[in-house]
């Protein structure tokens, strides 16, 4: 019987000629990941263990982005954590701030993880790297520590749903982030729950690598394990140039099986607007038109990358941002803040009076550089509308792609595009 | 024995323990924020042996395994939720703290009841309302691992005795 991508490279990983939904496997990793907010609880966990050394020196890559370049001195010290340990251990993957970014624009961006790849990050969205072929899904501080230390970790293979996007043709303004959406709104929140998500299809095909990235960041707002595509000639253009080692592409077999099929018109998905206080409170942009906002957020590892800032500066060349309005816009690495710089996109930004951060989660957590006060709303590019997500527990954060989340700060209220565009 | 706190469903990880708090991870600093954006009174008035009862996908958003332990050291026995998400699932048997799925126990419990879980059997006596429900009991090891506090002590317990 035939198998989906997403069975064949954890059979591939388990020394598995083939696996079935259901299964509980054992399976050898090729990355292991964890952040400021994580790695220290996974290195105190590893500690504990009674290990000093980790599987591969080359596999585990710690990533402090969360509360960097650090907040307060509590998050110094967790910094540090990381720090000693990269250094104890002669991690290869590990940066600075200077260096650092968004850990799930990082990664891919450096080759740290390629196709084929069976990844384990202490981050709920490393389902991010899906967007490569790759299978990769979050776990907590308990099994990363343990990951680290054998360089395994067990799994049930999970049922796969897949999403068959017909068409290539969109709405203008129309990205990843609203196809993802759009998905979250039909089936919930924990619509995709345990599962893989396998995004396929013309529209699919259409879609550059920052989309794709976009929509695999978001399989966990669905409750999925993975949000995985087939490689194609993009996803290895993409990779050629990054690679430091071998790679392998996996495709999903004909007659692979599927706990459900959704056929999806790209041309019926409009522009999408997350209403708090759940990504699946999804609406078009035009029902949400008018709501009065405090604060706009474009960035995050889900559109920090530099088609999202393209769209951004588009939007915003020869504008204002609303006087009444914070817009805050975030790069996912240092290399995406360079190459719009070298574009003359943060120069953009700053005209239009957008306040431009080094590569941060910052605000997307609530963590720092651009807190909600009571009562006060977001409009944000990022991927969660939790109460308190932001801020104060009373405040309330609406989710966008950036083009929407652009005009909305000139206009100081949530606007279609094509609005401020005229 | 102890006391139900009720919540809804969807009760994701960033109520339980807010990224504002992540820049710590002391156990007693956690407890002491434990569900402070679903109520801002539970951290204080949840003794030990209390129970959480949740609705469906308990436990969805971020990774954060301060989520269980923030609960765990607020002296929680068990939760008992229509069902988890997957990450908190298995954070919270990897530091020992029990869940249980049980949707008519959800229906047959409310806010304040006392209640008694036997872990063992899976078994949960509504005290307050004289009901019992059955959830399915977690097998030996497991139970085990549990006692032992978590995967990473239970291990080390096994490495020793092997």
């Amino acid at each position: 019987m035939g198998m989906t991508i997403s069975e064949k490279i954890l059979a591939a990983h388990a020394g598995l000629e083939q696996v079935a939904p259901g299964e509980i496997i054992n399976a050898k990793l090729d990355i292991v990941l964890a952040n400021d907010v994580t790695g220290p609880v996974a290195i105190k966990e590893f500690g504990k263990l009674g290990m000093t050394e980790v599987f591969d020196k080359e596999k585990v890559a710690l990533v402090p982005d969360h509360f960097t370049p650090n907040k307060d001195i509590a998050s110094a010290e967790q910094c540090k954590i990381l720090r000693v340990f990269a250094k104890e251990q002669q991690l290869t993957h590990y940066w600075e701030s200077g260096q650092v970014g968004i850990e799930h624009c990082l990664l891919p961006e450096q080759g740290v993880v390629l196709p084929g790849d069976l990844i384990i990050g202490a981050d709920s969205h490393t389902c991010t790297y899906g967007a490569l072929g790759a299978f990769a899904t979050g776990v907590g501080s308990t099994d990363c520590a343990a990951g680290m230390a054998t360089g395994e970790a067990w799994f049930r293979v999970p049922e796969s749903l897949k999403f068959v996007f017909h068409g290539s043709k969109f709405q203008p303004w129309v990205g990843g982030k609203d196809l993802i959406l759009y998905i979250i709104g039909m089936i919930g929140v924990d619509g995709a729950r345990y599962k893989a998500m396998e995004f396929a299809g013309e529209g699919i095909k259409a879609l550059s690598m920052d989309n794709r990235f976009t929509m695999a960041n978001m399989a966990i707002e669905a409750g999925a394990k993975v949000g995985i595509f087939e490689p194609d000639e993009k996803t290895l253009e993409y990779v050629k140039a990054r690679a430091k080692r071998d790679y392998k592409v996996y495709n999903s077999d004909k007659d692979a099986s599927y706990e459900k099929i959704f056929d999806i018109n790209t041309e019926d998905i409009p522009l999408q607007v997350a209403f708090p206080h759940l990504p699946e409170n999804t609406k078009s942009v035009d029902e949400a038109s008018g709501i009065k906002i405090d604060q706009v957020v474009i960035g995050s590892c889900t559109n920090g990358r530099l088609e999202d800032l393209q769209i951004t500066a588009e939007i915003l060349k020869g504008k204002k941002v609303h006087p009444e309005i914070r817009c805050l816009i975030f790069p996912g690495t240092q290399a995406i803040y360079l190459e719009a710089l070298r574009r003359g996109w943060i120069e953009t930004f700053i005209e239009a009076g957008v306040a431009v951060s080094t590569p941060t989660c910052g605000p997307c957590l609530g963590g720092h550089m651009g807190i909600l006060a009571k009562g006060e709303r977001s409009l944000a590019t990022t991927n969660r509308n939790f109460v308190g997500r932001m801020g104060h527990p009373e405040s309330e954060v609406y989710l966008s792609n950036p083009a929407v989340a652009a005009a909305s700060a000139i206009r100081g209220e949530i606007v279609h595009p094509r609005e401020v565009a005229k | 024995m102890g006391k139900a706190w009720k919540f809804g469903h969807d009760i994701d990880t960033d109520v339980i323990i807010p990224a504002r708090y992540l820049n710590r991870s002391e156990l007693d600093f956690l407890a002491s924020h434990c569900m402070e954006d679903a109520d801002p009174a539970f951290a204080q008035n949840v003794k030990e042996g209390d129970i959480i009862v949740g609705g469906k996908n308990f436990g969805c958003g971020s990774s954060r395994e301060h989520a269980p332990l923030a609960i765990k050291a607020a002296g929680i026995k068990v939760i008992i939720a229509d069902s988890y998400a997957r990450i908190f699932y298995r954070n919270s048997l990897n530091i020992g703290m029990p869940i249980l799925e049980c949707p008519e126990a959800v229906q047959g419990i409310e806010n304040g009841d006392e209640v008694n879980v036997d872990l063992e059997t899976g078994r949960i006596e509504n005290i307050t309302k004289k009901a019992f429900f059955q959830a399915r009991p977690f097998p030996p090891f497991m139970q085990e691992l549990i006692k032992a506090g978590g995967l990473i002590p239970y291990v080390k317990e096994h490495k020793k005795n092997a």
